[in-house]
């Protein structure tokens, strides 16, 4: 997705350079803040980690092969803004000595790949953290998501900058078809590697991952044959229910919006790159969806033959697929939250 | 770091070019890529122009065709984006060769490619004659913050350390007879994927420590600072000036 010199014009560049130089200053800030005045050896490693998982190719189906994009990771692994800053510097460094996307075209790469997807990811996990239960799966699910929708979100920023400042004469629709198309693919393919990767960093150091903070077991002591809490340690603030559900809610309507976004544009002017793309899509999907099994990627498979009989049908189908997932979801969630609470609730008890 | 670290990408040379302070350079080269995107795309010729003073600059600095071309090639898969593009772009239509292709999407994929591999070479040849540490430094005293650079030094620098880890995890799974074949093995290269983090990060705090027990207070020293004198700036800026000149023509012709 990296953008060369001359796809988009001067000015809509020059915008983005200032928007991504805006981001970058935050971002510097921000990171003090997470790695304070180790900022620098650690955000210089973890940028060379994400060049490097860059490379790492994962097979897709036969012949094709995709390959991580890294902003979802880096943002729950390290946080968002030391996030944002690895992945531009991965960029900036790719377009100077790589010549791998334009010297112009920087700020388009880097509030396309390095921004939204860093900070899409993770409102996406943070957000999803909140509503699931405080355990160490749910962050693992939490990222999967994440990832998930940072791709097609920066595929959905990239048509909004050709939409600006495109230099081609190719339709709005298309571009928007065959980017959000096969970035949905390809969201999948991150979603299922970054949710994987965070879940063996887990495994082993979770004092690692910046998004698990906070999930860590408090020390308990055995005094006179009770189990109670190391005093000093604040006991962790049990989430009210009242906010959970405006979050439950608020999500719900989210997810509504974005589905009804995407699918508009998936079922906008079907033509022949549409065709090209949905023909790829659907033979990488056919591996994917034996393994997978995901409500998403029934949704694909459903979307994508509609899009081509019937236009509007489909983001009705859509949108409608994905609240019924979504709202399933949330409701073995929620009851299995209220199972996992109540061990917790009776050694507190105890404890008390 | 002594010896033999200069990176891949870099061709050593003594050429003028190659002596020029790096910040002068990346101005150049930035300022000539400005110039090229901002040319109308009609004028034709002017495109054939600045590949003519690229060239220049190419033999100037000694480096040989066959490597510049040879690394032109990270600029493929846009080549098909634009070969594909008069096929699906809108507006009238022209036969050429029994195909029906449209007017505005040839100009399309003519301008994408023509801008594109001018900004690659461009960028190619900056690399080519700079070395990553001059490079950084030049970014430096273009006043990119201090932070930023320090990071990409640190990115540039463990770089091939972090990618050989990977390249020595690959080895390791495929001596124990581990082959990705699909789906199934994602699972496999995810963990690798998580070690290498942890890899990483741990490194990334002893190197921190390294520094802090070498007297690192937030600031690396700079010992070869480099100012650029007037006339090295100017030498430097031929380049994007003669490129100005072409594109203010186009603008006019």
């Amino acid at each position: 997705m990296h953008v060369p010199d001359g796809f988009i014009n001067a000015p809509t560049s020059a915008v983005t350079g200032v928007v991504a130089a805006g981001a970058v200053a935050v971002s510097l800030r921000g990171a003090r803040r997470e790695l304070d005045e180790r900022t620098a050896p650690l955000a210089g490693l973890v940028a060379a980690f994400i060049f490097a998982v860059q490379m790492l190719n994962f097979p897709v189906a036969a012949g094709t092969s995709g390959h991580l994009l890294g902003g979802a990771l880096a943002a729950i692994l390290v946080g968002p803004f030391t996030g944002v800053l690895c992945v531009s510097v991965v960029l900036l460094m790719q377009g100077i000595l790589f010549a791998d996307g334009g010297l112009t075209a920087l700020g388009v790469n880097i509030t396309d790949m390095a921004i939204v997807t860093t900070v899409v990811a993770y409102a996406v996990f943070r957000g999803l953290l909140r509503v699931l239960p405080r355990k160490r799966r749910s962050v693992t699910v939490a990222s999967f998501v994440a990832a998930l929708l940072s791709v097609p979100a920066a595929a959905v920023a990239f048509t909004l900058i050709y939409a600006v400042g495109g230099t081609t004469d190719v339709s709005l629709g298309k571009v928007a078809t065959a980017m959000v198309g096969v970035h949905v693919l390809i969201g999948i393919g991150e979603a299922v590697i970054t949710a994987l990767t965070v879940g063996a960093v887990i495994a082993v150091r979770p004092d690692l991952v910046h998004g698990a903070r906070g999930l860590g077991q408090r020390l308990k002591l055995r005094v006179n044959g009770d189990l109670v809490d190391v005093p000093g340690a604040a006991p962790a603030p049990v989430a009210a229910r009242t906010s959970r559900r405006t979050l439950w809610i608020s999500g719900l309507v989210a997810s509504l919006a974005l589905a009804g976004f995407v699918s508009f544009y998936a079922s906008a002017s079907p033509d022949g790159l549409e065709k090209v793309a949905h023909d790829q899509g659907i033979d990488r999907k056919a591996e994917r969806h034996a393994s997978d099994g995901s409500p998403l990627a029934g949704y694909g498979v459903k979307d994508v033959g509609n899009a081509r009989l019937s236009g509007g049908l489909a983001g009705v189908i859509g949108v409608g697929v994905t609240v019924v997932a979504g709202s399933a979801v949330f409701w073995t969630v929620r009851r299995r939250r209220t199972t996992d609470v109540s061990p917790a609730s009776a050694s507190v008890s105890a404890g008390a | 770091m002594g010896a033999g670290h200069a990176h891949r990408l870099y061709r050593h040379g003594h050429s003028a070019v190659h002596g020029l302070p790096p910040h002068t350079k990346l101005a150049a080269a930035f300022a000539f890529v400005v110039v090229v995107v901002s040319t109308p795309r009609e004028a034709m010729w002017a495109f054939g122009l600045y590949a003519v003073l690229l060239a220049l600059v190419a033999y100037a600095a000694r480096v040989p065709a066959g490597f510049l071309l040879k690394r032109l090639l990270i600029e493929v898969p846009f080549v098909a984006f634009a070969v594909l593009m008069p096929f699906v772009a809108e507006g009238e239509r022209v036969d050429v060769l029994g195909l029906s292709l449209s007017v505005s999407g040839l100009w399309g994929a003519w301008n994408v490619l023509a801008k594109g591999t001018l900004g690659v070479a461009a960028s190619v040849l900056l690399a080519s004659t700079t070395e990553l540490r001059e490079l950084l430094l030049g970014l430096q005293r273009l006043k990119l913050p201090p932070l930023l650079v320090q990071i990409a030094s640190f990115m540039i620098r463990y770089g091939d350390v972090i990618t050989d880890e990977m390249r020595r995890m690959r080895i390791a799974r495929e001596s124990r007879g581990f082959e990705a074949k699909g789906v199934r093995h994602w699972g496999v290269l995810a963990k690798s994927a998580g070690a290498l983090f942890i890899r990483s990060y741990e490194r990334g705090e002893r190197v921190h420590l390294a520094m802090v027990s070498r007297g690192y207070a937030g600031a690396m020293p700079v010992i070869d600072e480099v100012t650029a004198s007037r006339a090295q700036w100017s030498y430097a800026l031929t380049l994007p000036f003669a490129a100005l000149v072409v594109c203010l023509l186009g603008w006019t012709l």
